[in-house]
């Protein structure tokens, strides 16, 4: 990839962030955003700026560098264009430990742990069905595995809605949906330790994922350890993408659209520079669709699920029909 | 060089043997051909190499050190392999491409080195591809592809190469570029192995012939000990000749039609 495009994308992630903070129902000027974030000028738009703004847009910019690289990483392990966090159950899973912990009336604090719990054991089951229905971990497999527990995971959240309380209904919902409007530093802080853990150990195995896009066999003749990378791969994905379900809810279809994008801009180039790129393009993404999500039918905050799911669907389509 | 003993192979669910306990040698400084029908294990030896399938019984070994208790990376830097099956889903230059084959060669972290750059240009050279660098792989036609896929073994370098079904979509003249590399690369000291169906083509290049026949070998030696007609029809169960070729003198195998006989 050329300098020149590096240069453009990395500037598009400050250009995004001050966007976010400048536009929205309080206007506030570029100078006084400036001011504000340099901690000058008067303190309801510090407030606006630094309080409410900034965080979520950072938490909105985490969040796309997660879900673009989970997908990518997703796609180059399982060979499919197709696949994404949603695909594979993992998002599912997460959600069923979210409804769980909010039904249970656990701290707010604890939801996002069960959420992880519960991409863990999604992550565990579709490993498990596809090891049970082929002896190894057949890519193809793998995927319908990840459909079947994400489809489960839907049946166990509609069984525990039915007989739930409306405000638990609505909390669920909410987090069905995703949104990063009630965002915090503190959230935006724990899920960019868990995008550095699991994005690095994603682009160490960069070079194995080129190798094992030409198939198992071709990589195994290259020296990769076919099974093994896999699942590694297949792990820190879901982690990082289970990390964006306990911050943000189920925001669908970045780590599909994502990957494709990262692909056309880094022109040809390996997977670790596609992951880097991924993270880029998907950050600025779900900051862009947060801002639609604010400010498209004000004064309602759209759920950021909700447009992501706008963008991805067509596109979705225009890529099955691409592939039959 | 490379040494199968008494390699055992059964896939899941399969109630008989892939491989029945094949014993077979590819030595360096030489082509050693493995032929067979369809389903006869040729395809499955390779993969057994590749550690794709477990062995049963028996072992895979490299000069005596068995495969099987070395890590794939120090194997790949020793062997290159032109696996048969390939499924590019993203497309990637072919440079890109080519330069896979030094992954082996590599750090976890490493970019490649001014070594690793020149040995992706001498394959790409030596195998003709050095034109269509920027080429994606996926616009490529199969004769272009599977030169691309000789330079990633190529560069990939090592002391064996193996190289399954490697003349499947090419035309003539590919066809005999493919087999002149192939015995240039022993010439030059390396074990070649190669699992072929063109067992004419086979029998003027490669110095040693293996048979194989539902999982066993079925013979084994020089090209004139195997290119025997009751040998093959046997195997292959359809009525042949073994003819010499008149142009080169090498052992030509001629199918017959079913019913009209031994030409006189």
């Amino acid at each position: 990839m050329t300098a020149r495009r590096w240069f453009l994308l990395l500037l598009a992630i400050p250009a995004a962030l001050l966007l976010a903070v400048v536009a929205g129902t309080i206007d506030v000027g570029v100078r006084e955003a400036l001011a504000a974030l340099a901690g000058r000028g008067d303190e309801t738009t510090q407030f606006v700026v630094r309080g409410l703004r900034l965080p979520r847009a950072v938490l909105a910019l985490l969040l796309g560098a997660a879900l673009g690289m989970s997908g990518t990483a997703l796609q180059g392990v399982l060979r499919n264009a197709l696949a994404e966090p949603y695909l594979l159950g993992v998002s599912g899973g997460a959600a069923v430990g979210a409804v769980l912990a909010i039904m249970a009336g656990l701290a707010l604090a604890l939801v996002p742990l069960a959420a992880f719990a519960g991409a863990v054991a999604a992550v565990t089951l579709a490993l498990f069905v596809a090891h049970a229905a082929r002896g190894r971990a057949d890519p193809r497999v793998l995927v319908m595995a990840g459909v079947v527990v994400g489809a489960f995971a839907n049946a166990v959240i509609m069984v525990l809605l039915a007989r739930a309380d409306l405000n638990a209904v609505r909390g669920a919902m909410w987090w069905m949906m995703g949104s990063v409007a009630n965002a915090t530093w503190g959230q935006a802080a724990w899920l960019a330790v868990y995008l550095l853990l699991g994005g690095v150990a994603l682009v160490a195995h960069g070079r194995s994922l080129d190798a094992l896009s030409l198939g198992d066999d071709a990589a195994a003749g290259l020296g990769v350890a076919v099974e093994r990378t896999a699942r590694r791969v297949y792990l820190a994905a879901s982690f990082v993408a289970a990390a964006t379900v306990a911050a943000a809810g189920l925001v669908g279809f970045v780590g599909l659209v994502v990957p494709h994008i990262a692909r056309r801009v880094a022109a040809g180039a390996g997977h670790r520079t596609v992951l880097l790129v991924s993270a880029a393009c998907g950050g600025v993404l779900v900051v862009l669709a947060d801002l639609v999500a604010r400010m498209a039918l004000p004064p309602a905050d759209l759920p950021l699920g909700a447009v992501t799911a706008m963008i991805g669907v067509p596109f979705f389509l225009a890529t099955l029909r691409r592939m039959t | 060089m490379i040494r199968f003993a008494a390699a055992r192979v059964r896939y899941p669910g399969q109630d008989r043997d892939a491989l029945a306990g094949v014993t077979l040698e590819a030595p360096r400084g030489s082509v050693t051909a493995v032929v067979g029908p369809n389903g006869s294990g040729k395809s499955t030896l390779v993969r057994a190499l590749l550690g794709r399938v477990p062995l049963a019984e028996g072992a895979i070994t490299l000069d005596g050190a068995a495969v099987r208790d070395a890590d794939r990376t120090s194997i790949a830097r020793r062997v290159a392999v032109v696996t048969q099956r390939e499924e590019l889903v993203f497309p990637m230059p072919v440079r890109e491409y080519v330069a896979l084959g030094r992954l082996p060669h590599l750090g976890r972290w490493g970019q490649g080195s001014a070594a690793d750059r020149d040995a992706v240009d001498a394959a790409m050279a030596r195998a003709e591809v050095d034109g269509l660098a920027d080429r994606p792989v996926q616009e490529l036609s199969g004769g272009e592809w599977q030169r691309a896929r000789f330079a990633r073994a190529l560069a990939q370098g090592g002391e064996a190469f193996v190289a399954d079904e490697p003349t499947t979509f090419l035309d003539v003249a590919h066809e005999m570029a493919v087999f002149e590399l192939l015995g240039a690369l022993a010439r030059e000291g390396r074990a070649v192995l190669l699992v072929s169906h063109q067992l004419n083509l086979v029998a003027r290049f490669a110095d040693r012939l293996i048979l194989l026949h539902d999982g066993r070998v079925a013979a084994a030696g020089g090209v004139n000990d195997v290119m025997q007609a009751p040998i093959l029809e046997n195997v292959y169960g359809w009525p042949l000749v073994v003819t010499r070729d008149p142009a080169v003198g090498a052992p030509a195998l001629v199918p017959l039609r079913r019913g009209s006989g031994t030409p006189p």
